[in-house]
Order: C-alpha cells, then structure tokens, then sequence
C-alpha cells in the first residue's frame, strides 16, 4: 500500500491448460460451468448483460459481486466488471491456442491502494483473518 | 480467501495473538460499545487484567476508550485491522483456488 492514490493495481494469473480454447471457452462463459468453478451466476454471453456473482455472505458484506459483460469474443477474450465492497474493478481473461493445448491469461484490474479499500476489506476479513490468527501465529514463532 | 499479513502490521498483530484480547475485541465488533465492568462480566477474569488487556488493545489502535462519570467505555475500531489487509494478496490467492477448480472441471467436461 505504499503506491501513490492515483495508480492502480493489477492480480494477473496465467496457467497452461491442457484443453482446446474452445473447450475453456464454454467453462468461463457457459453459466452452469461458470458456477462449477468460479460461483453460482446469472451470466450470460451478451456484451452489456449484468450480472450477480453470488458467494457466501459473511458479517459486513453480502456475498454479492455486480458484474456487466464488457467483452465477448470467443474463443479469445472475455471481459466483465467487477464490483463489491467498494471494489469498483474489472476482470479480462485471454484465451490463446498453444500446441498443447490453451494459454489461459486472467487479469484482475483497478485495485485502488487507498484507506477506504483496505478499509472495507478489513471489515469483511477481519472475522476470518481472527479464525486464522491462532494458525498463523503458530507459523510465525 | 486468504488473507496475508504485511510487515508493518505488527502490533495490531501481537496485540491480536492472545485468545483473550482476541475475544475482547470481536466482543466489541459484534456488540458495541462496552463498559470495562461488562466485559470483565463476560471474560470472567479480574478487571486489573482486563484493564491490562484493553490497554494493548489500545495500543494497537484497536479500541477506543471513552470516559462517562466513573465509568470508561470501549469500542471496537476495525478500521485498525486495515494494515493486515492486503488486497493483492486476498485476490491472489483467490483466483489461483478458482483456477485449480476450473482445471478439475475442465478434466471433468465432455471433449
């Protein structure tokens, strides 16, 4: 968090997968196979589409992610919003063929480093962090 | 999610590690604001050493005490638990769980 307020942050995430884009295509886009793997949705493939992420609500937050589809173009790209807790960011996966098979690219863009994020993470985590602690704590000593 | 600690959240850390002041502290999360006379009630220890606790507690910017009469009252600010909060990092990890998932649905998926 030493960054300037201005500036934003990106999670990017790649992996080799052992499947044909066309196959990794349906898992990121189909909705049913979206929940398999990322959380039970309202997706739809149509640029424009809102959409509800929805994991489990815990003290302070309600689980909820609000997302629009902001880019289909299969098998290659796929981009939606992202949005919760004050989180406003945006998440874009790049499919490309490999040899063996697909490179899979996610980028998570627009973390902002300033107090009101952190803040509101805070008091999601903090109730989790504190079941952790004493874990934690063991590893550190 | 996972939730990493950064170096600089040291004392809001240690001041966290005792079981004790842990459950002081979501007792005050959870329910408000407390006289030291309630929470000695509930932690059913003696209030010199739950003075004690909330005096490290406030250290770490924890909690905040509020004179009334004869009566001093605490409350919780979890705005102090911001240190320990790394949003790359809790992201991070989550999408890396999320792709493990989708490698194993992909295993599962018809050709």
């Amino acid at each position: 968090m030493t960054l300037a307020s201005t500036e934003t942050r990106t999670v990017v995430l790649e992996k080799q997968l052992s499947h044909p884009p066309a196959k990794v295509w349906r898992a990121l886009t189909e909705g049913p196979l979206l929940a398999q793997w990322l959380m039970p949705n309202d997706f739809e493939p149509i640029v424009g589409h809102k959409f509800t992420l929805r994991s489990n609500p815990v003290p302070n937050w309600d689980g909820l992610i609000h997302c629009e589809v902001l880019a289909i173009e299969p098998p290659a790209r796929l981009a939606f919003s992202w949005s919760t807790m004050g989180l406003e960011s945006a998440v874009v996966f790049a499919l490309t063929p490999t040899d063996a098979g697909t490179h899979l690219r996610m980028e998570h863009s627009g973390f902002q480093p300033d107090q009101e994020h952190a803040y509101k993470g805070a008091t999601y985590g903090w109730q989790r962090f504190l079941g952790n602690l004493e874990t934690v704590v063991a590893g550190l000593a | 999610m996972l939730f990493s600690m950064p170096p600089h959240a040291d004392p809001v850390f240690k001041a966290l590690a005792d079981p004790t002041r842990r459950a002081i502290f979501e007792g005050l999360t959870r329910d408000g604001e407390q006289t030291v006379h309630a929470l000695t009630h509930r932690a059913g220890i003696s209030q010199p050493a739950v003075s004690k606790h909330l005096r490290v507690l406030k250290r770490a910017r924890l909690v905040r005490p509020r004179h009334h009469g004869r009566e001093t009252h605490y409350s919780a600010d979890p705005q102090a638990l911001a240190p320990l909060v790394d949003w790359i990092a809790v992201y991070g990890a989550f999408w890396r769980t999320r792709f493990d998932q989708l490698e194993q649905l992909l295993e599962r998926m018809e050709p």
